[in-house]
């Protein structure tokens, strides 16, 4: 693997995590606990779509397949999301834990990139960087509010965090040909950015009266980056590419 | 709250369907679900530049309302500040009271546009930012 086809793995991974949670975010438009938040939640999931499109282009610039072509005509197998972006929204606790766990992640993920040496992803990377910080203030305070709010709001966060835990960690499965992006200073690597991502969040649920699993019982479910799945990938795709089966032409 | 019937919601929205909503048949009692408070926003477009109200958000606490007020009110417009304000924090007027403002449209001698002073200003300047006493 030469350092293109590394930078093209890290673009679509990115991209394809922000397509697939923006997707599953906006199943809440409509049914949101409050009309604000969802108006906010799916304000959001719209941003993810349209970060996605950017990364997307920069692949298009570097030889792949247009936006619309590459987000509407690939199979689940062919995706490159962490297995935490396709799980079902489930109940609000979840979709808020685990916006909580992604968003930081994806916000340090662009802290760092907007110095990376591959000059359009530094660019992306500072663009987006201001609407990423709200997300994660978004998020933030949503998980204080309801991580310090009563018995059954804490329960049910903690639950979610409990479940959600080594999904998020698949999110930093280690890439192929990573040392490259290392060595050229294009990414910092997955392994530096999940302890930057430990470092981050663990005060701010411990604010918030979570409590991290015990490490003895991390085990990071992988496989996304590679195509390997849950079975609820494939139906996601199908939902969101029924427009474009029917018509690729199609303008909205 | 009573469950009359176990009946899943059916919609030609999927995400509907999917989601189980049981019918309940009873409405809610609105009252019940309003406990949160109301905040009035103010938004400001550039650095220096006045607040202005924009309208208002529920949220339990100020920061939750900073967090809808960036939605709702800066989502489309270009920002630099928001204000939020807890409404119960507003003393006003009132209505029945509006007579106090009723001859205000009379007092044309108050709003300066009615004064005729463009043609001191013009003189003014051409003097050379040497004010003079002569009227």
């Amino acid at each position: 693997m030469n350092s293109i086809d590394a930078l093209k793995e890290l673009l679509y991974k990115m991209a394809d995590d922000q397509l697939i949670i923006g997707h599953r975010n906006s199943e809440w438009t409509g049914l949101g606990p409050i009309l604000e938040e969802d108006i906010a939640f799916s304000s959001m999931a719209q941003d993810k779509i349209g970060q996605s499109e950017h990364l997307y282009n920069l692949l298009n610039q570097l030889g792949e397949a247009d936006a619309d072509t590459v987000a509407f005509t690939r199979n689940a197998n062919q995706f490159h999301s962490s297995k935490l972006v396709e799980l079902p929204i489930g109940d609000y606790s979840f979709s808020l834990i685990r916006h909580f766990l992604f968003d930081f992640s994806e916000y340090l993920r662009f802290e760092a990139l907007r110095s990376s040496a591959y000059e359009p992803l530094a660019q992306v990377s500072k663009k987006f960087f201001g609407e990423i910080k709200y997300h994660t203030m978004h998020a933030n305070t949503w998980v204080n509010q309801l991580g310090n709010g009563n018995e059954e709001s804490h329960r049910k966060m903690q639950e979610s965090l409990n479940y959600a835990w080594n999904y998020a960690l698949g999110i930093f499965e280690p890439g192929p040909a990573e040392n490259i992006l290392v060595d050229d200073y294009i990414f910092i690597g997955e392994e530096s950015l999940k302890n930057r991502w430990l470092d981050t969040i663990a005060p701010l649920l411990k604010k918030s009266g979570l409590t991290i699993p015990s490490e003895d019982t991390w085990k990071p479910i992988f496989g996304g980056r590679t195509g390997l799945h849950t079975e609820n990938l494939q139906p996601l795709l199908e939902e969101m590419t029924e427009v474009y089966s029917i018509d690729p032409s199609a303008d909205w | 709250m009573d469950k009359k019937s176990n009946q899943a919601l059916e919609s030609i929205d999927p995400r509907i369907t999917r989601a189980k909503i049981e019918q309940t048949g009873d409405k809610s009692d609105m009252e019940d679900l309003a406990h949160f408070q109301t905040f009035e926003v103010f938004h400001q477009n550039k650095r220096g530049a006045q607040h202005k109200h924009v309208g208002i958000v529920h949220a339990p606490n100020p920061d939750m309302a900073l967090l809808y007020a960036k939605e709702q009110y800066a989502r489309r417009e270009v920002t630099a500040n928001l204000w939020v304000v807890p409404s119960s924090c507003i003393s006003a007027t009132e209505y029945s009271d509006d007579d106090i403002f009723s001859t205000t449209p009379e007092k044309k001698y108050r709003n300066p546009a009615s004064y005729k002073v463009i043609d001191r200003i013009n003189a003014f300047k051409e003097r050379g930012s040497k004010p003079s006493d002569q009227v």
